[in-house]
């Protein structure tokens, strides 16, 4: 009996599902505009994290050095930088590199290159570059460097310039405007995510307000309360699930679409300076394809599901 | 069978539905409750199936307070009622087969006793060519006799018929209360309630007269006097 009743209670649902077709439409269209909207959100925080990881990245300290550094004392003081528990990495770069980096990117600049080869000796020299965990540690780094350094040292004072003070004001400012930003996504969030599910609620609430009469027939023929209110469940499930197939549909098409905005108006320069922002909305679809799946399937059948289910309740009580 | 124990019904605006009612319905009779509109009648009928509940006083199905079932035995109570109401109250979304076999899903009957009953119900009703057509297809006269189908289709104790023809014509009338009879003549228990002379007199059964409330005649085999 168990087993008949749950195919009659999922035939049911199927049919209320088909028969009713512009309600289940209707169903099906907003809360696919609700699941857009968690779609929307998973990928603008993929996206910002993605932003702030590849800022974090562009913000360093470089340490030059005189011209006649020794590699030994450069070396030393690398390895009490890379000793501080606040240091991420650590490059060193030589002057030949320095040299060499600076003839490659001006390589079709033949203004840039006779000026170099006027001057006749490498006037590049040595440096190191920092890399802090996060952007507001870069202030005890430099400390760190300005204090004890090489600098304190008389005799051994091989250290030119620290550019710290020249990237301080983005730094501090990145420091302060990365948390403010993650946590407003998050308020900003929140706050969709409820609009979105009182709106599928609501839609639902319609849809069974016309069932009311329906419900209370099935009463009075002595139906259980399950019995009932099941088959409102399957059809709620059904919504769910098509919803979740047609924002996949969208998030896919927005991704790919997206990605190939960025590159067109940040232009080939911007996609080279910020290579993680290439691609950066389809790669983490494909990446995340079975989350991103689990995620809006899952948000779809619960919310058709439960918002069935609370919206039989009430007329229920016949 | 049903008993009815001084049972009163005032709504919160203070109108008086029923006012001290007390009768009894024994097994196998066929009992008309007549009166004016506003009467009472629906409100008595509505008792019996629990949509309502009295202010005062008891209803009984044999000898269990029907206000008192806890909802599975409620259930069950109203699986052994069947219910023909004025506005035929059919599920507009499922087929004629399908409303009756919702009433046979509903009391847990098996697939295969529901396939071989519908039909067979429908038959009585004569109404075997539209199985598979949606209530909106229907003519009132048929709606109605699909709803006295369902009613029937699971063998209950009692019919309750709350003016069933109130929207029929005469005709339909008339064919409405000979499958009434019929039904009452296998054995059920029916009460029908009416403001319709001709059905009164058609039937000759006991008649209850309601006024304002109150039960003002009850006749063993009774006619229409208001």
């Amino acid at each position: 009996m168990i087993f008949t009743n749950f195919k009659r209670i999922i035939k049911s649902g199927f049919i209320n599902f088909w028969r009713n077709g512009f309600l289940s439409f209707s169903a099906i269209v907003v809360i696919t505009v609700s699941l857009t909207v968690f779609g929307a959100l998973i990928f603008g925080s993929a996206f910002s994290r993605a932003l702030i990881k590849e800022i974090k990245n562009k913000v360093d300290i470089n340490v030059y050095f005189t011209l006649d550094a020794q590699e030994s004392d450069i070396f030393a003081l690398r390895k009490t930088i890379e000793a501080l528990p606040e240091v991420n990495k650590v490059e060193y770069i030589s002057r030949e590199q320095a040299l060499s980096d600076f003839k490659e990117k001006w390589k079709d600049n033949s203004l840039m290159i006779q000026g170099l080869e006027e001057i006749g000796s490498n006037p590049f020299p040595a440096a190191l570059n920092i890399k802090a965990k996060e952007p507001s540690q870069y202030a005890g780094i430099a400390t760190f460097l300005d204090s004890k350094g090489a600098t304190s040292q008389p005799g051994l004072n091989i250290v030119d310039k620290v550019n710290y003070n020249q990237n301080k004001l983005v730094i501090d400012r990145l420091g302060r405007i990365i948390p403010a930003v993650e946590k407003s996504g998050t308020i900003i969030a929140i706050i969709f995510i409820m609009v979105a599910i009182i709106m599928v609620f609501n839609t639902v609430r319609i849809i069974i307000f016309t069932a009311k009469d329906e419900i209370s027939v099935m009463k009075l023929v002595g139906a259980s309360n399950f019995y009932i209110r099941a088959p409102f469940v399957v059809s709620g499930i059904m919504y769910g699930i098509f919803s979740g197939i047609f924002t996949l549909g969208i998030l896919g098409v927005f991704a790919f679409y997206s990605d190939a905005m960025i590159v067109k108006f940040s232009g080939v320069q911007g996609v080279n300076d910020f290579s993680l922002l290439a691609n950066v909305f389809s790669s983490y679809f494909i990446q995340n394809l079975g989350q991103i799946f689990a995620i809006i399937m899952g948000s779809g059948i619960v919310l058709g599901a439960i918002s069935s289910y609370m919206a039989v309740k009430r007329y229920l009580r016949v | 069978m049903i008993y009815f124990d001084k049972v009163s019904k005032i709504y919160p605006d203070q109108s008086v539905a029923l006012d001290s009612v007390s009768f009894s319905i024994e097994p196998n009779e066929f009992v008309t409750i007549v009166g004016h509109s506003g009467a009472g009648k629906t409100t008595l009928m509505k008792m019996v199936i629990a949509e309502d509940r009295p202010t005062q006083g008891a209803v009984f199905f044999e000898s269990a307070n029907i206000h008192k079932l806890g909802k599975g035995q409620m259930n069950k109570l109203r699986r052994r009622i069947g219910t023909v109401f004025q506005d035929f109250r059919l599920i507009a979304n499922k087929t004629i087969y399908e409303n009756i076999a919702f009433a046979m899903e509903a009391s847990g009957r098996l697939d295969s006793e529901i396939k071989s009953d519908v039909p067979h119900v429908l038959e009585l009703v004569d109404l075997s060519k539209k199985i598979w057509n949606f209530p909106h297809e229907l003519s009132g006269g048929e709606k109605q006799r699909v709803a006295i189908a369902r009613a029937i289709v699971n063998q209950p104790d009692i019919i309750i018929a709350d003016e069933p023809t109130g929207n029929l014509d005469p005709i339909n009338t008339l064919e409405i209360v000979k499958i009434l009879r019929k039904i009452h003549k296998l054995g059920t228990t029916v009460i029908l309630t009416t403001h319709d002379k001709d059905i009164v007199d058609e039937v000759c059964g006991r008649v209850i007269t309601m006024e304002r409330g109150k039960v003002i005649r009850d006749d063993k085999h009774g006619k229409y006097v208001l």
